[in-house]
Formats: C-alpha cells, sequence, structure tokens
C-alpha cells in the first residue's frame, strides 16, 4: 500500500495573531510554527499505523518554500519514509490542490490522506479539489479507517449518529480527530529524519482562482453579566430585550 | 568557523579571563535537530506527565515506573548514553536542551534525573565493559530503573563518613555489603542500586547491587514536604552479596565516583531547575493577566510588574550561565578526544574541570527556582495558597533543590575551595591578577569619566571590575586569615556570592552580545534591558558581600583602603531598572508567557 499524507505548515495554536499591510496580509513575526495538527497527529499517524500493519510506504508532501524544511523533517521523525516538497508558496487551495495532484499522478497512490482543514485558514477544499483533479472518490472527516481486500471502510460522525461506508481505492481521505492518536517523535526517529530523502520538486504553471482581500479580527469580547442564579426570568428579560436575540 | 587560536576558557577561569560572546554557545543556537529533540522532550511532559500530576503525587502504584519505560521508549533515557551502548551520544547542549524542557515535571522529574543522572552515569563513566553491557541498555530504555545510594542516617554532607561496610566472601567471589542509606530516590522500586561502602570498614568504593539481592530491603516511603510522588525511601543492607564483578571502578576510588557523577548531577540540577523556573513564570504572566482588581489586570500594576520582570531576569541570567557551561564541557569533550582520550576520560576530566561552575549552577539554579516559585504564590494571592490552582505544587517541590546533590551550603564552600585549590597547584593563575589589583589599590585611580558608549559598555567595564572585587576581597581573605579561612565559612560564603554575581553577569552579557550580533538590535533588545538591571544590582550585592568580608578580617587603614577599592570596583552607572524593568514586564504581557 502506498500511501501519500499531505501536511501544510500553521502558526501554533498558543500564537498571537496579527496582520500587517493594511490587514491584508499575515504577520509571521516572532511566529512559532507547527505541523498542521489534523495532517500530523491524525492523517499521519493513521497512515503510519496502515503501513505498519500490512506493509507499503508513507510519503509526505507539502508545498511550499525551503524554509518550510523543518516541518517536513517533523514529519519524517516522526515516521513517514520519504518527501516531496513543490518548491513555491501554496497560494490558494486550488493552487495547492492542483500541484499535489500534478505530483499524484505520477505516482500511483493507493491512498492519499489529509487533515480535515489547517487550523489557520480552516478552508477544508483541498482534499475535495484533489480527489476531483485525480478523479478519486473522496470521504472527508473521518474518524475510523480500516482497510480490507483493498476496500476502504470509512466512518464519519453525522448529526445523531455515524454513518459508515465503503469506498474502492484509491481515494481520498480526510482526517479528523479520533482517527488515530497523536504520537511524539521519538529520538531515533528525529536522528534518522535528515537522512530520509526530502525531493524538492519545482511547480506547475497555475493560477490561484483567490486571493485574500483583508483580515478583520472579530470584535472584543464584551464584559460579562452575572444574573443571580434565583431569577433566571432575568436572564429571559436580557435576552430579549437587551440582546434582542429571542 | 571555530577559531582554534583562542584557548578555551578554563574551570574557575572566567575569574581572571575575559570571554568574547563568540566564545559561547546560547540556546538561540540550538540546531533544527537538537530543537526537535528538546520539542520532543517538552511534548512529552506536557502530553504524558502533567495530566497526571495528582496521581503522581498520590503515589500510585507503578506510575512512575511506567513513565520512566514511556520516556525509555521515546529515547529520552538514553540521550547521553553513547550509541554503541544502545544510545543516541547527544552533546552536552544537547542534554541541557532536553533536560531544561523535562524540568516542570516535578516528581516524575526528580525520578527521571536520579535515574537517567546518579543512577545511570556512574556505570556509563566508570564501569567495565562488562558492566556497561550487561546494564546500560536496560537503563537506557527503561526496563532498568536506577537509584544512587550515597547519604546514610549518620552521614549527609559528610558523605566519605558513611559507615555501610564491604566484606570479601573467603571465597573471593563476593562483597558482603551491611548498613543503611537514607534518602534515596527511587529506592521503592529501582532495579539496580549504586551503593556505595567501605571495603574492610575503610575503603570507600562504589557497588553495582541489584534490587532482588538477598538481603536488601526497601524500606517505606517517607512522608515528604514536597515532591511527594517522587520515591524516596531508606535502603536496608543486612549481608548483602554482592558479586566481586559488581564493584565500580577502583577499590578505594569510590569518591572519585561520588563526586565527578554529582558535578554532572549539579548541571543537571540546574538545567531541570531552569525549566522549572520557566513553567512557573508562564504560569505568573498567564494568571497576572486573567486576574482583575480594581477593575484591572493586576499585571498592569508595577509591583506585579517587577516581580514578573525580576523572575525573568534571574530565569535568564541560570538558562545563559547553564549554557555557557555546558558548551564548555563540550569543548573539554571534543578537545580531550582530538588529542587521544578514551570518551569516558575526556567526559570525568571535563566534569571535573568545571567542577566549579556546576557548584555555582546548581546553587543559582535552585535558588531562582525557589525565587520564582515564591513569587509565583504571591502573584496568585489567596489562590497561590490553594491546591486547585497551580502554585502551590511548585512552591513545595522547588525546596528540595537547595538541599539535595549537596546543600547550597556546601556547594558555596566547594566552589571558593575548588578555585583556591586549582591556584594553588597553578592550574589557573589567580595569584598574578590578585597581585595587579593590589597595585591597582595603591595607584591613582581612573578618573576618566568619560561614559561609555556602544551597547553594553558599561556592563562590560562593570564586570571586568566586579572581578577585581572579587579578587581583591578574595585575596586579602587567603593572605590574612591562611589556613584560617577554612574556617571563617561566612566570609567564604561572601566570596561565593560574589563569584556567583559575576559568573551570571558575565553569561548574561555575553548572551545579549551574541544575540545582537546575531539577530540585530530589536530582537536584542529585551535581553540588554535584563543584563542592565541584573548588572546593576549585581554591583550593589557584590559590594554588600564585599563589605561583610571585609569587616570580618580587616581593620584600620587597610580596611579603609580595600572599602575604597571596593567602592571602586563596583560602582555603576545609575540605571533606571525600573523603566526597565516595566518594559520587561510588557513583553511578557503581551507574550503572555515567559517569552525569552
Ligand atoms: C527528597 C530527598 C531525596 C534524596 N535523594 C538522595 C539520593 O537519591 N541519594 C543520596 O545519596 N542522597 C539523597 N538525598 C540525601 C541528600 O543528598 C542529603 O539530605 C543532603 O546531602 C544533606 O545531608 P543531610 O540531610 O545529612 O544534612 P546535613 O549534612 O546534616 O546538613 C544539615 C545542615 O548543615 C549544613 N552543613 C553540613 N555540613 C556543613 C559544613 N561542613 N559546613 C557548613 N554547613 C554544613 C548543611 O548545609 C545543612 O544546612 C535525598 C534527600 C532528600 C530529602
Amino acid at each position: 500500500m502506498k500511501i501519500l499524507v499531505c501536511i501544510s505548515k500553521v502558526p501554533d495554536t498558543t500564537s498571537k495573531i496579527t496582520f500587517k499591510d493594511g490587514d491584508t496580509k499575515f504577520k509571521t513575526d516572532n511566529i512559532q510554527f507547527i505541523v498542521n495538527p489534523y495532517d500530523e497527529w491524525y492523517a499521519l499517524v493513521r497512515a503510519l499505523e496502515l503501513k505498519e500493519a500490512a506493509g507499503g510506504s508513507v510519503s509526505i508532501i507539502h508545498v511550499g518554500p525551503a524554509e518550510n524544511d523543518p516541518i517536513i523533517r517533523k514529519a519524517l521523525a516522526i515516521g513517514a519514509d520519504n518527501a516531496f516538497r513543490i518548491n513555491a508558496e501554496a497560494k490558494d487551495a486550488y493552487y495547492t490542490a492542483f500541484q499535489i495532484a500534478a505530483h499524484a499522478r505520477e505516482e500511483a497512490y493507493d491512498l492519499i490522506l489529509v487533515g480535515k482543514e489547517t487550523i489557520d485558514f480552516n478552508g477544508s477544499a483541498i482534499g475535495g479539489m484533489l480527489a476531483q483533479m485525480l478523479e478519486m472518490p473522496f470521504e472527508s472527516m473521518c474518524s475510523n479507517l480500516q482497510i480490507d481486500d483493498n476496500k476502504l471502510t470509512v466512518e464519519r460522525e453525522i448529526e445523531g449518529g455515524k454513518e459508515i461506508s465503503e469506498i474502492n481505492l484509491p481515494c481520498v481521505v480526510s482526517a479528523k480527530k479520533d482517527l488515530a492518536e497523536q504520537r511524539i517523535p521519538n529520538m531515533r526517529g528525529i536522528m534518522a529524519a535528515r537522512t530520509k530523502p526530502l525531493q524538492v520538486l519545482e511547480a506547475q504553471d497555475c493560477e490561484a482562482l483567490t486571493h485574500i482581500e483583508k483580515f478583520e479580527r472579530l470584535p472584543e469580547k464584551g464584559a460579562c453579566k452575572y444574573i443571580d442564579a434565583e431569577h433566571p426570568e432575568e436572564l429571559l428579560n436580557l435576552l430579549h430585550n437587551e440582546a434582542k436575540v429571542i | 568557523m571555530e577559531n582554534n587560536n583562542i584557548k578555551v576558557l578554563k574551570g574557575g577561569e572566567f575569574l581572571v579571563r575575559e570571554s568574547t560572546p563568540d566564545t559561547i554557545f546560547i540556546p538561540e543556537e540550538l540546531n533544527e535537530e537538537q530543537g526537535m529533540i528538546r520539542d520532543m522532550a517538552a511534548e512529552f511532559v506536557e502530553k504524558e506527565v502533567s495530566p497526571l500530576l495528582d496521581e503522581i503525587d498520590a503515589q500510585q502504584e507503578g506510575l512512575i515506573p511506567s513513565l520512566m519505560e514511556k520516556a525509555g521508549e521515546l529515547g529520552l533515557l538514553s540521550t547521553s548514553i553513547p550509541e554503541e551502548f544502545g544510545g543516541f551520544g547527544q552533546d552536552f547542549n544537547t542534554n541541557a536542551a532536553m533536560t531544561i524542557a523535562i524540568g516542570p515535571s516535578f516528581s516524575f522529574g526528580v525520578a527521571f534525573a536520579a535515574h537517567t543522572g546518579i543512577g545511570t552515569l556512574p556505570i556509563l563513566y566508570f564501569g567495565t565493559d562488562e558492566q556497561r553491557k550487561k546494564y546500560l541498555p536496560g537503563l537506557a530504555s527503561g526496563q532498568l530503573k536506577a537509584a544512587y545510594c550515597l547519604t546514610e542516617p549518620g552521614s549527609g554532607s559528610d558523605a566519605l563518613a558513611a559507615r555501610t561496610k564491604a566484606v570479601l566472601s573467603e571465597d573471593g567471589k563476593y562483597y558482603i555489603l551491611n548498613g543503611q542509606k537514607m534518602f534515596i530516590t527511587n529506592g521503592g522500586f529501582a532495579d539496580l542500586y549504586i551503593v556505595f561502602a567501605k571495603i574492610d570498614g575503610e575503603k570507600f568504593t562504589g557497588f553495582i547491587v541489584e534490587g532482588d539481592s538477598q538481603g536488601l530491603t526497601r524500606g517505606p516511603e517517607e512522608k515528604k514536604m514536597g515532591i511527594k510522588g517522587s520515591s524516596t525511601t531508606p535502603i536496608f543492607l543486612e549481608n548483602v552479596k554482592v558479586p566481586v564483578e559488581n564493584l565500580l571502578g577502583e577499590i578505594g576510588k569510590g569518591h572519585l565516583i561520588a563526586f565527578n557523577i554529582l558535578n554532572i548531577g549539579r548541571f543537571k540540577l540546574c538545567a531541570m531547575a531552569v525549566g522549572g523556573c520557566k513553567a512557573a513564570a508562564s504560569v505568573s504572566v498567564a494568571y497576572a493577566n486573567e486576574r482583575h482588581q480594581f477593575g484591572k489586570a493586576i499585571s498592569s500594576f508595577g509591583a506585579i510588574q517587577y516581580k514578573l520582570a525580576e523572575q525573568a531576569i534571574r530565569i535568564f541570567v541560570s538558562e545563559s550561565a547553564t549554557y555557557w557551561a555546558s558548551d564548555l564541557i563540550n569543548r573539554k569533550v571534543e578537545e580531550m578526544k582530538a588529542s587521544g582520550s578514551s570518551y569516558w576520560d575526556a567526559i570525568m576530566t571535563a566534569a571535573e574541570e568545571y567542577a566549579i561552575e556546576c557548584a555555582m549552577l546548581k546553587v543559582m539554579g535552585s535558588e531562582t527556582l525557589d525565587y520564582v516559585v515564591d513569587e509565583n504564590v504571591q502573584i496568585h494571592g489567596g489562590y497561590g495558597f490553594i491546591e486547585e490552582y497551580p502554585a502551590a505544587r511548585p512552591y513545595r517541590d522547588a525546596r528540595i533543590n537547595r538541599i539535595f546533590e549537596g546543600t547550597n551550603e556546601i556547594n558555596r564552600l566547594l566552589t571558593v575551595d575548588m578555585l583556591l585549590k586549582r591556584a594553588l597547584k597553578g592550574r589557573i593563575d589567580l595569584m598574578g591578577p590578585v597581585k595587579a589589583v593590589q597595585n591597582e589599590l595603591m595607584s591613582i585611580p581612573d578618573f576618566n569619566t568619560e561614559k561609555d558608549t556602544g551597547v553594553l559598555a558599561a556592563e562590560c567595564k562593570a564586570i571586568a571590575n566586579a572581578k577585581k572585587a572579587v579578587l581583591m576581597v578574595a585575596g586579602a581573605a587567603v593572605q590574612k586569615l591562611m589556613q584560617n579561612l577554612e574556617d571563617e565559612q561566612e566570609i567564604l560564603m561572601n566570596i561565593a556570592d560574589m563569584m556567583m554575581e559575576v559568573y551570571g553577569a558575565e553569561a548574561a552579557l555575553l548572551r545579549s552580545l551574541k544575540i545582537l550580533n546575531l539577530k540585530g538590535e530589536t530582537i536584542a533588545q529585551p535581553y540588554i534591558d535584563m543584563t542592565r538591571v541584573f548588572v546593576s544590582d549585581a554591583m550593589e550585592r557584590l559590594n554588600l558581600h564585599g563589605r561583610h568580608a571585609l569587616a570580618a578580617f580587616a581593620e584600620g587603614d587597610e580596611l579603609k583602603m580595600m572599602l575604597m577599592g571596593l567602592k571602586r570596583f563596583t560602582k555603576t552607572e545609575i540605571v533606571n531598572t525600573k523603566a526597565l524593568r516595566r518594559s520587561i514586564a510588557a513583553r511578557l504581557i503581551e507574550a503572555n508567557k515567559y517569552a525569552f
């Protein structure tokens, strides 16, 4: 089984997010970057588990400049066998999916895993686009994934229950919490990471379809009002007359 | 490029030589792989240890041993063990970074440090090849857990007065050990005990004693003030048969093991403490930002900002000093290996070379930690006194660090004692510089009132002068009191404190300048601010220690002259430390955590 895991680079969850150039760009000074948790904790680790159970290989792909190599090596340290980096800024979801698809067409992967979203832009778009470009089936936000005889069984949480479906390989699956348990890279993995192949590929011509107009912050949270637990009617009154939401 | 012409600073030599920023290592220079190792350790603490702190403190059966095994699986127990014995052969800088990351793990950290440090290292450094092959893989993986048994009911600080006895059996196959060890970390579950005993009641010697040996009994757990989760028990040895092949090192040379291992243990303790400090300081900042009184976050009050800034300053100083020493040890190891020494000899020689630095670090790290956790409680107000909040445990758990691995009094005494011995043996030239300072005392003072320009130029000069102050006081004390100095511990404490002020100040100065050179002034600014405050305060403390010392042994005109000299050597430009502390605090408040 040949598996490809797509990883992206995101700011650490505790980062203070600020913008520059008239709120059109994310200010990256002093920001600590990490592998997108959905990619690392769930997609990558599930891929490694599948390989450990049935053999095969796990490759990493990332669209980004050379300065992102540490993110790739972290994924290699966790256990991926090799990595590809498409040497270009990930301009938007379409552009990124296009680059990954161009690579995937050459390599005949059985399974392509992506995180359900990145924790910075939360677009959730790449998996679906990629499946479309590769003309493969797509299952999004899977919390369980099993493989049996070239058949993939995936579980998704839906309103009030679960949906279990079977799809044929090759396919694209996006990973949600519970698909696997986060792994801490070990010393052996860290030491091996620098010797694992990291191939740099040039980007294909492709126009991004979107661009960012402006970032806007959420309004500051207002003051908190406490209501005496003995007087719930006061809450109703405030919601109705002051907040005007009911 | 390494500059091979620059001779590496010897142990204790910081007092008589100036170092330049390019000769030190700073944590900002950790490479990607070292960073990954540090992050792995931090992730381990965050994901595996932190959620279980209450269970650990309740000494839940088997919990610490199982966490040790998890740490072993990740390779955290074997970073310093060479690859041929199943480890990862990482250098001291990497180990410093890893240890700092493990730091905020409370009782687990104590078990971890005892196992990887004083438990494992005696076998690693002093074991025979057979002993290494037999025990190191298990110690590296965590399958075997180790403890170190030096202290006895009647001998703590005076470790060589141990009464545990070893006698060779008639058939010459065993040593029979009898005695009692006290306060043994990991005592309740260890598989291997490094035990010090006197052969025939005389020759102090190390032994590897397996936990299931007949006659070895683990006593009950001590009920402790802090680090409640760490196992601390007496160990009773009653006719324990230890095979002769488990004798460690040479007969009668146990002190070499005990003391050299403690050098590294002290270094490690400081690194652990620095890690604990950083975590506690982050808790302080976050709480101060969150807690509102009088309609404002308490972090907006100057009194609280002072505490936040002072925590950061002291942590920054201790951390800088830690990496300065780790790198010196590294360089010495490399230098020795390059000139043909075995790895083991190289490590032992390096650890001995920087024993003064290790002793100072032990004191600095543990006292910085106590300051930080104490102010952390204070910043939490009443909530700091309540178990649910993350201030009480750090406070309780910090206290032991000033006691074990040599009390801070013993380490202060050692600091000065080792310095003087080195000078006596001609290993460093102390007398030359002492004479030069004495001549300077007689000469006309430098009335150069020109302001020092340039970043930290005034601090540079202040530190150079501070060294003179230490040399003047120490030199005069030795000349005046000769052998009697040994009995004047108050003076020795003063000198040790002065040495630590200088060592810390120079470490901070060099790190700030290096950051400035590498990253420019904007990024270096908070480090520069911290250095300025520390140096300014350190000079006042130096003056006070110096006065106490001088007044204790000099009088009349001589005292007057030296007091004038002290004043001259500890003079600094007045610095608005209030404003600097506020700007340091502002960065912490903005980052919502310890940010350096
Ligand atoms: C939780 C815990 C864990 C420990 N773990 C271990 C372990 O794993 N292995 C191990 O071998 N030991 C261990 N110890 C023992 C520890 O190292 C000793 O407690 C310590 O060295 C001090 O010895 P002591 O308790 O006998 O105090 P003492 O030596 O009696 O000291 C009492 C006081 O007198 C001072 N003092 C002593 N001698 C002098 C002197 N010459 N000049 C000036 N002041 C002096 C000391 O600084 C101290 O303030 C542990 C202790 C504790 C509490």
